[in-house]
């Protein structure tokens, strides 16, 4: 066996040595997690309880939470299924498929023809804002109202505080749409342990590392996105190799084509159709969609204002007609997303089907024809991405600690600045393994030039307007120097959530921006703070409180991630610095029993400062240690 | 030497011969212990120090298998190691190798205009994978020897590599075309 598996048993072993009688925190405890899958159509709250995973449902033993959040002239807004009956008889306040304009400006939205559905505020602010009766909404805080519902059913059935959460996202989700979700999940007070890519998760769901290694496709057509995430699975890693996909494709697009051949079927105008009946069309389209599934024909209706009914049929042919160039999308994406990868058709051993869309019959005739396989439909396609979600927060959260599995992903499109004449220069090429950090160097091109602006793009075009503007910064107090003296490394990294971060250094005067970067599409940290006061005046919640049990909760984690540091590894600290670690746990045992969050943050800090060699030095042991215990393995 | 010492060298990273020829295998399962060890999923609940070290790790773990992985980023970063700078501005040729490379991107530009677009493209890629796979194969051999006269011809195959490369990714961008 590696042999870094030999150090973490000797590590749980120093800990059960060191644990005191009445410890509340203990390593071993469990702790509760939970997995979200925050659809575009339904959401679902996941978690694993006595080893097994399971949805949790509503009082009423609803799994599915629709993600409608409907605004309403006094009290809290009301989410899910009583939310969306109210979608056609108040459209304006009940918003639904939001994840559609999650990071997303205006003008990218109206493309995608859905703003006239509701009344969106014309303004300054990059970030969209909806009218409604209790105000204007960001989509981010539609998206939190959601969150907070699937949290307070979690919290309620499992009886406690969640420690943490994993969120999933579509693998296609860019820079911005990740922030947004990440900033609604902070809205809603929900501690985010990672956002996992949602064909990830199905993947981990489908236990595919139990036994079968191998190439595997995951093809997960949900509401209002596709992706496609081709993983190679080997001893419980599990490596995406890429990723493909579309964030603007999805079963709710099946249901708009169909709409508008009913619509038109009808003899309506298209462009005299109120949004009560807009809602009303897509409803009978989607159900139609459904019953096409058993029925070879099903007769549709429409009622217009007036009250006249339109009746007529629609049979297979015609849906197929309306659905398969939707579905010829997907699979142009697919060619690419093994291209990329570097496998044929041949090498993959099976498809996972992921998402509502896939029940599709015709979905799946068509994707099996392209795979030369029966695609796998085993797991309900609405609860996979939740179930693996909630497995992967288990582990991290700390409740399975030698437990193997580990998860390799990849960012979807590729990472950029904008250059001389809108060019984009790529920094970071799409499909490569997360987390990564690239430098590139950059230079002045006038004489005393004393800033540089710096454009952050996302895409795989070649001219700037192409791509998705992620963020623009300065960096100020370059010395002035001639003309291509200066030289500017700009270094990029993009963590484990496939969340960017940018810092710019002049390298010969040292001048340092750590920059500030600010989405164009997404949310100030200031605006953030504002809606979070906001939010919790209403809930009554005090913020103090919050502050100083949130100081509280990270010195837990660093008290007792040092402290089964120390206890596993404390033979590689010098007898100084051993000294210097142990006044400042002191120091941060005592602040932490007080009640001023500012001196805990300090000691946070103190503790951190002190600690950091040695984690280095531990992580340079362990990485050694999986060396050499797999040349043991190896031969 | 320390692995996590950001100065020390790929090969080292995952306790290999620093070599152009490498056991694929070996350095695949290396890889994969390596992020067992340095991912930040592992440091999930870790002080903010030790997660903050584990994303530098583990993407300089993803860099070094990206680099050693591939034969063209493996022979330039060896050449790299060995003092031999690549200037990508040098666009000076041997002119039977300039002459090839113009005619292939002639017969590029003749695909979408041919009966078959995609099938022409397809036997177009299997083209240009031959001919790189007979650099490639030159490159492992003159990379064994160290002179100095071999490394600065290891340096100009890579440089064709590289003009390969780039039309590599033209074919890529046209299949992208027209499959949409």
């Amino acid at each position: 066996m590696p042999a870094h598996k030999h150090t973490r048993k000797r590590q749980l072993m120093a800990l059960l040595q060191i644990s005191e009688p009445g410890q509340t925190d203990a390593p071993h405890q469990h702790k509760l997690a939970a997995g979200i899958d925050l659809g575009t159509t339904n959401s679902l709250v996941a978690t694993v309880r006595s080893g097994k995973v399971e949805t949790l449902p509503d009082a009423k033993g609803q799994h599915l939470l629709p993600s409608v959040v409907r605004y309403l002239a006094a009290g809290a807004p009301q989410v899910g299924s009583g939310a969306r009956q109210a979608a056609v008889s108040d459209p304006r306040n009940t918003i639904s498929s939001v994840k559609r304009f999650m990071g997303r400006g205006l003008a990218d939205i109206c493309k995608g023809c859905s703003c006239s559905e509701y009344d969106f505020v014309d303004s300054d602010s990059s970030v969209p804002r909806i009218r409604t009766v209790a105000g204007e909404v960001s989509p981010v805080e539609v998206s939190a109202e959601i969150l907070k519902e699937l949290k307070r059913r979690a919290e309620e059935t499992l009886g406690g505080e969640l420690t943490g959460v994993v969120i999933t996202v579509p693998a296609y989700f860019d820079d911005a749409q990740r922030q947004a979700t990440k900033d609604a999940a902070q809205l809603a007070g929900l501690n985010v342990l990672r956002l996992l890519n949602e064909p990830t998760a199905a993947a981990v769901a489908y236990g595919l590392d139990k036994g079968s290694e191998g190439i595997h496709v995951v093809y997960d057509l949900g509401g209002g996105t596709f992706d496609i995430s081709i993983l190679r699975l080997n001893r419980g890693v599990f490596e995406v190799m890429s990723t493909a996909g579309n964030t603007a494709l999805g079963g709710d697009d099946f249901d708009r084509a169909i709409g508008q051949w009913l619509a038109h079927e009808a003899g309506w105008d298209q462009d005299s159709i109120s949004a009560g009946q807009a809602r009303a069309i897509l409803q009978e389209a989607c159900r139609a969609k459904e019953a096409l599934s058993d029925a070879e024909s099903v007769s549709v209706s429409l009622c217009n204002e007036a009250g006249e009914v339109w009746q007529g049929e629609l049979n297979r042919d015609t849906l197929y007609a309306l659905i398969d160039p939707l579905i010829q999308k997907t699979l142009v994406s697919c060619r690419r997303a093994l291209r990329d990868a570097g496998v044929t058709v041949e090498e993959i051993e099976d498809v996972v089907m992921v998402g509502g869309s896939t029940r599709s019959p015709r979905v799946r005739e068509r994707v099996g024809e392209f795979f030369h396989c029966e695609p796998m439909v085993d797991i309900d396609p609405d609860k996979v991405v939740a179930t693996g979600a909630a497995i992967q927060a288990d582990i991290l959260v700390g409740n399975k600690p030698d437990d193997e599995m580990l998860l390799l992903d990849v960012i979807p499109l590729s990472l950029g600045i904008e250059t001389m004449g809108g060019l984009v220069e790529k920094i970071i090429p799409r499909n490569t393994t997360i987390p990564v950090a690239k430098a590139q160097d950059f230079t002045t091109f006038k004489d005393g030039q004393t800033a540089l602006a710096v454009h952050v793009v996302q895409g795989e075009r070649e001219l700037v307007s192409d791509c998705r503007s992620l963020a623009r910064f300065e960096l100020r107090g370059i010395p002035p120097m001639a003309a291509g003296a200066a030289r500017i490394r700009v270094t990029f990294q993009v963590d484990a959530d496939g969340l960017l971060s940018v810092t710019a250094r002049e390298q010969l005067s040292g001048v340092e921006s750590t920059v500030q970067v600010k989405p164009s599409f997404g949310l100030s940290d200031s605006e953030i703070e504002a809606m979070l006061r906001d939010s919790m005046s209403h809930a009554e919640e005090d913020v103090a409180a919050r502050m100083l049990r949130e100081q509280q909760v990270e010195a837990d984690r660093i008290l007792e991630s040092v402290e089964s540091a120390i206890a596993a590894d404390g033979e590689l600290l010098t007898a100084d610095e051993r000294t210097a670690i142990d006044a400042a746990l002191k120091d941060l045992h005592e602040k932490r029993n007080g009640t001023d969050p500012r001196q805990i943050k300090q000691a946070i800090e103190a503790l951190n400062r002190a600690s950091t060699d040695f984690a280095a030095r531990r992580m340079d042991a362990s990485i050694q240690a999986a060396m050499t215990g797999h040349k043991v393995d190896e031969f | 030497m320390s692995v996590a010492d950001l100065s020390s060298n790929f090969f080292a990273l995952f306790d290999l011969p620093v070599s152009f020829d490498i056991d694929q295998q070996a350095l695949a399962a290396r890889y994969r212990e390596a992020q067992r060890a340095a991912h930040p999923d592992k440091f999930a609940n870790a002080a903010e120090a030790e997660r903050r070290l584990s994303v530098q790790m583990a993407a300089r773990i993803n860099e070094a298998y990206r680099i050693l992985k591939d034969p063209l980023l493996r022979g330039r970063y060896l050449l790299e190691l060995k003092g031999v700078e690549l200037d990508d501005t040098d666009t000076a040729f041997d002119s039977t190798f300039l002459m090839e490379q113009m005619e292939l991107r002639e017969r590029l530009a003749e695909v979408e205009r041919s009966a078959d677009p995609l099938q022409a493209l397809q036997a177009m890629a299997h083209e240009l994978a031959r001919q790189q796979d007979l650099l490639l194969a030159q490159l492992a051999d003159l990379l064994k020897a160290e002179d100095e006269q071999s490394l600065q011809q290891a340096r100009e195959v890579t440089r064709k590599l590289q003009f390969f490369q780039r039309l590599n990714e033209e074919v890529e961008a046209l299949e992208d075309e027209l499959a949409a």
